[in-house]
């Protein structure tokens, strides 16, 4: 692959998540029965971001879980890779909460949708909302976000690649094309 | 000088050796001449070979009983096209061939198929149970060449050598399945690594060669009980040979003057127990197939006469009894229409085994074994023969058999030898389909 | 991306013949996994929706068929039981027969037990779909070796230079087989011993012997198998106070073995024949660790032959 811009820095990010935080607030009106839930990888490391924010703006910390969706792929057939499970982690009851989904990018919609499912089977929340950090477009399902960070055009050729400083040691946002092979 | 069929051309090789080529001329079930003469039917067998018919000591043909798995008409049929004149049939059916009315219906049914000729064996004991002798002397008067429990294993030697002492004095051969039971368990394939590995019930060579070991010392005691009569030359026929250690055995006994003969099938001498490796019924049989040491033994013994003659244990069954699984599916292989062009290939082809060492062992061994005399190609000797063609190769497609049991282990192998007509007593009783190298041209 | 380094697998799982170390780690890594979904309240996922799967045992086996069958549902697959106890086997109809009508019914992959060796690879030709041996005869119990070696993995770390002993009834025992095919894959050294009469000429992957203390002298695991009363019957064992005596694993020749060595048993036991009955229910027992295991290895196996890459 190769590198070709930075879509947002260090402190976009840091801009496009203060502003989600405030948004959750402001749609779910205050922080009752809001909780977090973060998709692996880089969904986690934003959602304890998120959850910090709303600490920090309402004084309350909010409860975060951590969602593995491979099980859940509807792709798994024709990927045929190696799962990579990871450990799923709800430490709370879902029942009545009001969860804010977290991933990093929205693309197809299926990672979106896998995790409907396997956050379903976990609990039965109130309502579900979907915060991502960057909308690349080219859905293929009917599934939208409730809370982005930024819209970004993309083509298909190209790859969105989300930086978080836990996980790659800085925060960035990043966009690859895949070599023509 | 007039006859039948003039054969032209072809190069003869019998028993005696390799001669050259010859036009035979065939008329009254003999051969009339072997310089030509005038024939309605001429055959151009330029290049081909000219053989006595093949004669095999131990074949399966399943009637009565059992036509499901083969019978007479089709067991004789796919005989003749695999260039056999003459056949023992094994009495191990239902029911088991031990009273002279079975052994002269089948002659009689026989004689009408008017393929290979049949000589049935006959059971040594009353229904094969090992206790009770059958009536030699009335089964030979209605046909029987041979008296065999084979199918089963002669576990009293006390029966044995008593059936022995009768048979001798009718002159019948006795053949033996030389397995001990005890030793051989429910052994499915040859013991030994490729059983450890695999974990079948393994069959140790050592249940054969022990039972030789023993029936050679039963024999023994036999010629001291016939002391004061003529002994025979000929006595106990071990069947279907399959270990390096029991041919040393045979071959120590033959040269210590005992009356013992004993054949080797087909598969034990091209195939191994590697071939259980994919674990495909088709390769079960009783003796199992061995190792490559056993298989060059038993060629060596081919060769220096140890082993009297090929016996093809053609052991027809139904393709869903052999795509049972192992422990279930029965023993047996069919080859009566593939054992020649196989070993001619196998042995001749690829080996260097002298043809006419093989010849012999598909004619005049066995005949001696059953008290036949040899049949040689001469001038008056009986039409009985074999034409087939040394260069044409073609796969063994077992879809085109004419036994019941359409397949084998050869299944796709590339064999040349293949018979183009069989004659019995004169009579053209199996002629290759077209297209396979057989010439006919007006007089 | 890393999960190209995922390597591709035979469509099936007859023995290990067709597999090599990589492929073998890499589903014991996905076994793993499996581990992670059992551990969640919901320990179900719909990984498997729409396949359905067939077990089918012409020789019964309650605790292995319900092993799959559990794996195979918390994966979401259909999966339907073929018994041979109760089936047309009896009537004559031949195994091709019955697996080529349940093949009719849109099966995707089957579950094969069967008292005869080669029946899975029958299957396999006859079938062209997904065939897996959950035991054939004598010959092999591949899911068994795989989940005893993710165990003594769970426990030892890499089975590199690790000795692992199996001690019973060698000449008779697919799991035996199976591990002496598997555990040297992984860099093991097998040791299998029992009296002279149930152990065979040779068993590639192993050193055979019939000493007792040799085969536990500082093996890093113990595996002990299931002693077949019927063994006495075929004239291979003397009487069962014989075996007791010369080949029970007990707590004094335990000590044998390193200290804390893990003890394995396939199942079902014989308590106080082959094992002393409280060994089981030790410390160094994993009998229960396997049983678990057992799931998560077979769910990692219904994903490789169903979704994996061939």
């Amino acid at each position: 692959m190769i590198f070709k811009s930075k879509l947002l820095n260090e402190d976009e990010v840091r801009r496009a998540l203060t502003r989600i935080a405030h948004e959750v607030i402001e749609k779910n009106k205050g922080v009752d029965r809001l909780c977090f839930v973060g998709i692996h990888t880089r969904g986690i490391s934003l959602a304890k971001r998120l959850v910090d924010l709303v600490e920090k703006f309402e004084g309350k910390r909010v409860p975060m879980g951590i969602l593995d969706i491979t099980l859940y792929r509807d792709d798994l057939s024709e990927i045929g890779l190696q799962p990579k499970v990871r450990e799923t982690r709800i430490p709370f009851d879902l029942g009545g909460k009001a969860v804010v989904l977290v991933d990093d990018v929205l693309y197809t919609g299926r990672t979106a949708r896998a995790a409907l499912d396997a956050l379903i089977d976990q609990g039965r929340p109130s309502r579900i909302y979907l915060a991502v950090l960057v909308d690349r477009g080219h859905r293929e399902l009917p599934i939208r976000a409730d809370f982005v960070g930024k819209n970004l055009p993309t083509s298909k050729s190209e790859v969105v690649k989300v930086k978080t400083l836990e996980d790659d040691g800085e925060d960035a946002v990043e966009l690859w094309e895949v070599e023509a092979s | 000088m007039k006859g039948d069929f003039l054969i032209k051309k072809a190069k003869l090789v019998d028993g005696r050796g390799v001669h050259g080529t010859a036009d035979v001329l065939i008329g009254e079930g003999r051969i009339l001449s072997l310089s030509g003469g005038e024939a309605p039917s001429v055959l151009d067998a330029s290049g081909m070979i000219l053989s006595p018919g093949f004669f095999d000591p131990h074949a399966h043909l399943r009637e009565p009983g059992q036509e499901v798995k083969e019978d007479l008409q089709s067991g004789l049929t796919a005989a003749a096209r695999g260039g056999y004149t003459d056949i023992v049939s094994m009495p191990n059916t239902t029911p088991v061939v031990d009273n002279p009315e079975i052994v002269a219906a089948l002659k009689k049914k026989a004689a009408q198929i008017q393929q290979a000729r049949l000589h049935p064996a006959a059971a040594l004991t009353q229904g094969q149970e090992g206790k009770v002798l059958s009536e030699a002397h009335r089964l030979q008067e209605a046909g029987a060449v041979m008296l065999t429990d084979d199918g089963k294993t002669n576990e009293d030697a006390g029966v044995l050598a008593q059936g022995l002492l009768y048979a001798a004095s009718w002159g019948l051969v006795v053949a033996v399945h030389a397995e001990d039971a005890g030793l051989r368990r429910n052994g499915v394939m040859n013991e030994g690594a490729v059983s450890y590995r695999l974990g079948l019930p393994g069959n140790s060579g050592y249940a054969e060669s022990a039972r030789i070991a023993r029936d050679l010392e039963v024999v023994r005691y036999v010629l001291d009980r016939l002391a004061a009569k003529a002994a025979p030359d000929r006595l106990l026929h071990i069947q279907h040979l399959s270990t390096r250690r029991g041919l040393e055995l045979i071959r120590q006994a033959k040269h210590q003057g005992l009356p013992v003969t004993t054949e080797v099938g087909p598969h034990h001498l091209t195939l191994t127990e590697e071939a259980l490796n994919g674990l495909n019924p088709l390769y079960k049989v009783a003796p199992p197939l061995r190792t490559q040491s056993d298989v060059e033994a038993l060629i060596e013994g081919l060769l220096d006469g140890s082993i009297d003659c090929i016996g093809t244990d053609h052991a027809p069954h139904t393709q869903d009894e052999k795509e049972l699984d192992l422990l279930r599916a029965p023993f047996g292989i069919p080859s009566l229409e593939v054992c020649w062009p196989l070993l001619y290939t196998e042995l001749v082809e690829k080996r260097g085994f002298p043809l006419d060492v093989l010849v012999a062992r598909f004619t005049d061994g066995p005949r001696r074994v059953l008290g036949f005399p040899p049949l040689h190609l001469e001038e008056g000797a009986e039409a009985s023969l074999v034409l087939w063609n040394p260069s044409a190769q073609r796969a063994v497609e077992p879809q085109t058999f004419a036994s019941k049991a359409r397949f084998s282990p050869w299944a796709g192998w590339e064999l040349k030898g293949w018979p183009v007509c069989t004659w019995v007593e004169g009579q053209m009783v199996c002629k290759a389909m077209e297209g396979e190298g057989i010439g006919q041209s007006a007089p | 991306m890393s999960e190209s380094a995922t390597p591709s697998f035979p469509k099936h799982l007859l023995d290990f013949r067709d597999w090599n170390r990589r492929q073998v780690e890499s589903l014991l890594e996905t076994a793993q996994m499996m581990q992670e979904v059992l551990a969640r309240p919901v320990k179900k996922v719909p990984a498997l929706t729409g396949f359905t799967v067939a077990t089918v045992f012409f020789e019964p086996s309650t605790r292995t068929r319900i092993s799959f069958e559990l794996a195979a549902r918390r994966m979401s697959a259909d999966v339907v039981s073929f018994s041979g106890a109760t089936s047309s086997t009896t009537k004559g109809e031949t195994y091709r027969d019955t697996l080529r009508t349940l093949d009719q019914m849109g099966i995707d992959a089957y579950i094969l037990r069967t008292d005869a060796a080669g029946v899975p690879h029958q299957a396999h030709r006859w079938l062209h779909k997904p065939v897996i041996n959950a035991g054939d005869g004598w010959r092999a119990h591949p899911t068994q070796a795989l989940l005893d070696a993710f165990t003594l993995r769970e426990k030892l770390g890499s089975l590199e230079g690790k000795k692992i002993a199996i001690v019973g009834d060698i000449l008779h025992s697919r799991v035996a087989r199976s591990n002496a095919e598997l555990l040297p894959m992984l860099g093991a050294t097998v040791v299998a011993c029992g009296p002279a009469t149930l152990l065979p000429g040779s068993l590639p992957g192993a050193t055979l012997t019939t000493s007792l203390r040799e085969a536990l002298y500082e093996a890093d695991a113990v595996m002990v198998l299931r002693l077949q009363k019927e063994r006495m019957e075929k004239g291979l064992l003397p009487s069962l106070p014989e075996y007791i005596a010369a080949y029970q694993v007990n707590r004094e020749r335990l000590g044998w073995a390193k200290p804390q060595a893990p003890l394995l048993h396939p199942g079902p036991m014989n308590r106080d024949v082959e094992l002393e009955g409280t060994l089981a229910d030790s410390a160094q027992s994993l009998v229960e660790r396997q049983v678990a295991n057992g799931q998560a290895v077979r769910m990692a196996v219904l994903y490789h032959v169903l979704v994996g890459k061939s």
